[in-house]
């Protein structure tokens, strides 16, 4: 069977199952809308929890990004799994029993003020939106390649299928059909990487085989991988390129934004117990490390196949997928020395890099660009974020292998998005309009406000997708930057000190908040030509800020308090209550 | 201070106490074998791997997932001592 007939059938299979799990788990009540009414197994909640913080980033870009960036990949390998430590250790139990719905709840009730709770909503909005636009992308990358649908059909298609299980199921539905889709994503990433493992070293463990010899060869896999990368002139695969103190801020960074970020703290209110919040946790980060070991694996396979595929190839003899990603505009090949012959060197290609394509094809069928090239000798531009996509198809696995990593790339997307589209409804339903400007809407009402909002966010996601704004890439820093730098220190502040009263939590809010986002904005987007490590506060990059950020929130919050009144009794109540297992939630 | 403030206070403390040794080892292996001190351990090399490197890129990874575990049992073992568990 062609590859295409299959994607058609395993991706329609997919479907069906999550749209079968939305019609029997639909939600009655604002707690089940909003926390699937407290109910769901530690598991069953870790893998939701999994799908749901594993997003197209993680599944489609994150091995592609660390096959380009070797040994500095790493800040996004510890970044992204150890912030879990920190929301199992700091966050999880003690939100779970407060037991209230969302993020925002939380900050408002412990520092007894409006103003609170609306800044955490407007960090929560702006992180859930940066994040959801991404997600779009991917879903559109999927469809247009395998699927052979437009861009925007693809869009859609993905719309309708959240819409139906976010609005109608809420957390219910949206629990239910992340662990689904758990269980087809990490399926699908395992098989590929197995499948390439064997043939490249021999040993069915990825994690061991890139640690191993190759087949047929007496050499370490990673050796021969520096050895070929230092022969075309890059630097060795195992080495650092960024400063240590960046490194440091980035993976800092990384973590305690992972540790704030509102639709991975909101899984943790849907558990009954605790305990349970805190074995969960445990649940989450095995479920997500399976996938993180393994990233790390295909990266370097990744690389050394690409490697031997493509460069010193003449462009007539590459394969079909090699076409197929240039037709879609994410590989592109100039010939410099028009020889007709690939050579794949350090640097960028084209002026520019991103290349514009020109509707003419050149004497060998290549597709032409506007670009002019550049001085080195490099001839090839590639995106990094079609490798995963593209892998089972540059080591030649059966038909099957790929249609089932479309699947999984789909199912990735749509998890995530259907989780922030949750966030970002009970922000809207329940912090603004129930809990600020009108308490008097019945519990009825406040569901189909929920739903309502759902449908509009689904909307607004869409028109991103479609129409992607061209500052996608450069917001990502931003939501992680803006969680580390706000939410995160407010809840931990509000569970570990009695103490800190409204002053200090919404001053530091504020204080991280715009220091972050200025140091954000003046490198990515006002002067980008200062974008380069002389500029930096103590060599640390926008990436990295963040955790700066956190750290001036920390200071001006525990100053002010010291300076105001300490809070009202009820609110030592509160946090006693929270510090406990037991007792009343 | 009566008897269940005293128990109430002795339970945060020793919970505080977990905390804390459970993220120092945290800490170390992530931001310290993987990145301030790589470049020595980059110098062991098992198998395939540098040390460091290998610490980076799985190491540390399956270090986090084994904190929890310890922080989940240790959790309900101080729970059970203080009779404040859930259940």
């Amino acid at each position: 069977m062609d590859v295409q007939l299959l994607t058609y059938i395993i991706v329609g299979a997919a479907f069906a199952l999550y749209i079968a799990i939305a019609l029997w788990s639909r939600a009655s009540t604002t707690g089940e809308f909003y926390v699937a009414g407290g109910g769901v197994h530690p598991i069953a909640n870790g893998m939701a929890t999994a799908a749901d913080w594993m997003s197209a980033a993680s599944f489609i870009s994150m091995a592609g990004i660390i096959s380009f960036m070797g040994r500095d990949g790493s800040v996004y390998l510890m970044g992204w799994t150890g912030g879990y430590v920190l929301l199992a250790l700091l966050l999880a139990p003690y939100l779970r029993k407060f037991g209230k719905f969302t993020v925002p709840d939380f900050i408002g009730d412990r520092y007894y003020s409006n103003i609170a709770r609306l800044v955490a909503v407007i960090c929560l909005i702006f992180i859930s939106f940066t994040y959801i636009a991404g997600q779009m992308r991917g879903v559109g990358i999927v469809f247009s390649r395998f699927l052979e649908v437009d861009i925007n059909t693809g869009v859609i298609i993905g719309m309708a299928i959240v819409f139906i299980y976010a609005v109608l199921g809420g957390m219910k539905g949206i629990t239910y059909t992340q662990v689904a889709q758990y269980c087809v994503l990490i399926f699908a990433y395992m098989v590929p990487a197995i499948f390439i493992s064997i043939l490249m070293t021999g040993n069915p463990i990825p994690q061991l085989g890139f640690g191993s010899k190759l087949l047929n060869e007496d050499i370490y896999l990673l050796d021969k991988l520096n050895l070929v990368l230092n022969d075309i002139g890059f630097k060795s695969y195992t080495d650092f390129n960024k400063s240590k103190i960046d490194i440091f801020c980035i993976t800092a960074a990384l973590m305690v934004g992972t540790a704030g970020l509102p639709h991975v703290i909101v899984r943790f209110f849907t558990v009954p117990r605790v305990k349970d919040a805190r074995t969960s946790a445990g649940w989450a980060l095995l479920f997500i490390a399976i996938l993180y070991l393994t990233a790390p694996a295909v990266s370097s396979f990744a690389r050394l196949n690409f490697i031997n595929t493509v460069d010193n190839t003449a462009y007539t003899d590459t394969p079909n997928w090699f076409k197929n990603w240039e037709d879609i505009g994410l590989i592109s090949w100039i010939d410099k020395n028009n020889d007709g012959i690939i050579q794949y060197r350090s640097g960028n290609a084209l002026e520019k890099n991103k290349p514009q394509f020109t509707s003419e094809r050149g004497q060998y069928n290549q597709r032409l660009v506007l670009n002019n090239p550049t001085s080195n000798a490099n001839e090839i531009y590639i995106d990094r974020d079609i490798m995963v996509l593209a892998n089972p198809e540059i080591a030649k696995l059966p038909n099957w292998v790929i249609a089932l990593v479309a699947a999984g790339a789909l199912a990735a997307a749509l998890s995530t998005a259907a989780g922030l589209l949750l966030v970002i409804s009970s922000a809207v339903s329940h912090d603004l309009m129930k809990k600020t400007l009108k308490p008097s809407i019945t519990e009825k009402q406040e569901l189909l406000l929920a739903r309502i909002s759902a449908a509009t966010a689904i909307i607004i996601a869409g028109i991103f997708g479609i129409y992607p704004p061209a500052f996608v890439a450069q917001v990502v820093a931003f939501a992680f930057g803006l969680a580390a730098a706000s939410i995160f220190p407010a809840i931990v502040m509000g569970i570990f000190s009695k103490r800190m009263n409204q002053y200090g939590a919404i001053f530091g809010m504020l204080s991280g908040l715009i220091f972050t986002a200025t140091y954000i904005i003046f490198f990515k987007f006002i002067s980008p030509e200062y974008n380069t490590s002389e500029y930096w506060l103590f060599g640390i990059s926008p990436e990295g800020i963040g955790i700066i950020g956190m750290i001036i929130n920390f200071f001006v919050a525990l100053f002010i308090c010291a300076i105001t009144k300490p809070p009202p009794v009820e609110v030592y109540e509160i946090v006693d209550n929270i510090r406990m297992p037991e007792g009343d939630k | 201070m009566n008897k269940e403030k005293i128990n109430k206070y002795s339970y945060w403390k020793a919970n505080l106490k977990i905390v804390s040794i459970l993220l120092s080892i945290w800490f170390i292996s992530s931001f310290g074998v993987g990145i301030i001190f790589s470049d020595f351990l980059d110098k062991i090399k098992i198998g395939g791997f540098e040390l460091g490197f290998w610490f980076a890129q799985q190491g540390s990874i399956i270090i986090f997932v084994l904190l929890i575990v310890i922080y989940c049992f240790l959790m309900n073992r101080l729970d059970k001592k203080f009779e404040v568990s859930e259940d």
